[in-house]
């Protein structure tokens, strides 16, 4: 199976480039599976669903949101197995610029909205600097020139990213993502690894923990089902 | 591939679907350098999106499913994207900057972007006041540029920085600013332009114009003698319609 993570800033446009892209690859034939994790609330399932393609979601309340979905990866993959599909989906809540959600064998995503400003590119971190395609939104609503400029930040930040500018409302760039996501590789859960260490702080992959596998976890923890739990001494 | 990619022969765009789903009544559409070719419709009609495809080198892969072709050939990829490489300069509608830096700054870093030469500031801000009344200097920031003063400066840098041999002109009319003006410095000897627009003045000046509804080219007319001879006439009317809006701003009284 294909594993996609998608992050990048909230209202950058995550759920409608990812809306249009699911249509393109069902079209194609291609079975999907989606899920969605946010910190408090969404409602993006609905939005999902309407394109008919079956939806987890997951809150991460008191857990760290990127430390949540790799730590729920397993669940998710096994969802998505439950239902036969060839690719899973992951749009992350994208709220903390310091980390990134991707994994060695996983296709990371990057969605960032060009209306920021073209200093957003230098200000993300990890979330861009490691994606392997950073679809840049928005793009309508600004000149040529500052596309250009936003375009340039974005190579400083990232020499080998595939950049693929992308428009949620006229589905600009869809065909062309969704080849990105037709190519990405196998991904193996138990030996997949995080690209980039999270800060050092207070959880297990705060200090450095790069295994996704449930058993090497710590701390306070927080199932997709919704049970919280501390492991450890 | 090195010079052929900057020669420009020919663009060809090929058809696609209009918003019903029904393919566009043109075999193909070939634009050659030196002409300029209008675009016009109502609003929602299609016209912008056409642009667009122009500007991305659409494969058959935006919503309209039109293709681009560059000098009768599918484009390498890398025209499609690379500024250096960029064969399009495209002025659209925003009336703003959201980049929050000086003008200055901003110039430099297209010029960087485009591989231009570094020292053409001090051209694209003289250029970019004889556009506009209010006048810009190089160390204002962008975001506080007024509307006019955002859109000289865009139309002075399409100009000078991108200047490229395919120039889109999207709503130039828009603006406030000088169109006429704004009109010769972009549409420079031997380039190929398309101008979106209301303005009767700029449509008939154009050799020919593709007309759009609902997503699709309609027709494509070629402008008519008479048609030409209206356009001076316009022009006139125009002129003293400027003339006597010049008049009402100083404060003066306007006799017959």
């Amino acid at each position: 199976m294909k594993v996609i993570v998608v992050a990048g800033t909230p209202g950058a446009g995550k759920t409608s480039v990812l809306l249009n892209t699911i249509k393109f690859l069902k079209e194609q034939q291609v079975k999907i599976a989606v899920a969605k994790i946010d910190c408090l609330y969404t409602e993006d399932q609905i939005r999902f669903k309407k394109t008919d393609v079956p939806t987890m979601i997951g809150l991460s309340r008191d857990m760290c949101p990127d430390h949540y979905t790799i730590y729920n990866m397993g669940e998710m993959v096994s969802f998505a197995r439950e239902h036969t599909a060839d690719m899973l989906i992951v749009e992350t809540a994208g709220l903390c610029h310091r980390c990134a959600p991707y994994t060695t064998n996983g296709l990371g995503v990057c969605v960032i909205d060009a209306t920021t400003g073209p200093n957003t590119p230098l200000k993300v971190g990890p979330f861009l600097s490691t994606a392997n395609v950073v679809a840049i939104t928005k793009g309508d609503m600004i000149s040529q020139a500052e596309r250009e400029i936003f375009r340039e930040r974005v190579m400083e930040m990232n020499a080998g990213c595939r950049i693929i500018e992308t428009n949620g409302l006229t589905g600009k760039g869809t065909a062309e993502l969704a080849g990105c996501f037709a190519e990405a590789p196998v991904f193996n859960y138990s030996e997949d690894h995080l690209r980039h260490n999270a800060p050092f702080s207070i959880c297990t992959l705060c200090v450095g923990e790069m295994h996704i596998e449930k058993k090497y976890h710590r701390g306070v923890l927080r199932h997709i089902n919704g049970v919280q739990e501390y492991k450890g001494e | 591939m090195g010079k052929d990619t900057t020669m420009i022969e020919s663009i060809t765009i090929l058809p696609g679907k209009n918003k019903l789903g029904i393919a566009e009544a043109f075999s193909r559409i070939d634009i050659y350098p030196g002409e300029i070719v209008g675009v016009v419709g109502p609003t929602g009609s299609g016209k912008s999106a056409f642009i667009e495809d122009i500007e991305q080198l659409a494969q058959a892969d935006t919503s309209t499913h039109r293709s681009v072709l560059i000098n009768g050939c599918v484009p390498d990829i890398s025209m499609r994207f690379d500024p250096k490489k960029k064969l399009i300069a495209q002025l659209s509608q925003n009336m703003n900057f959201l980049a929050d830096m000086t003008v200055r700054e901003f110039l430099l870093l297209h010029a960087k972007c485009r591989g231009k030469n570094m020292n053409m500031v001090e051209q694209v801000v003289y250029h970019a006041n004889t556009l506009t009344g209010e006048p810009i200097t190089e160390d204002m920031n962008l975001t506080v540029l007024s509307g006019g003063q955002s859109r000289s400066l865009m139309v002075a840098d399409v100009a000078f920085i991108s200047d490229s041999p395919i120039v889109l002109i999207d709503e130039i009319e828009n603006a406030g600013i000088k169109k006429h003006q704004a009109m010769e410095l972009l549409s420079g000897k031997g380039k190929i332009i398309l101008v979106v627009t209301h303005d009767p003045l700029l449509a008939l000046l154009t050799g020919r114009r593709l007309v759009m509804k609902n997503g699709g080219v309609e027709k494509i007319f070629n402008t008519t003698d008479h048609e030409t001879d209206l356009c001076v006439e316009l022009n006139r009317m125009d002129s003293e319609l400027f003339r006597i809006r010049e008049r009402v701003r100083l404060g003066e009284e306007i006799v017959a």
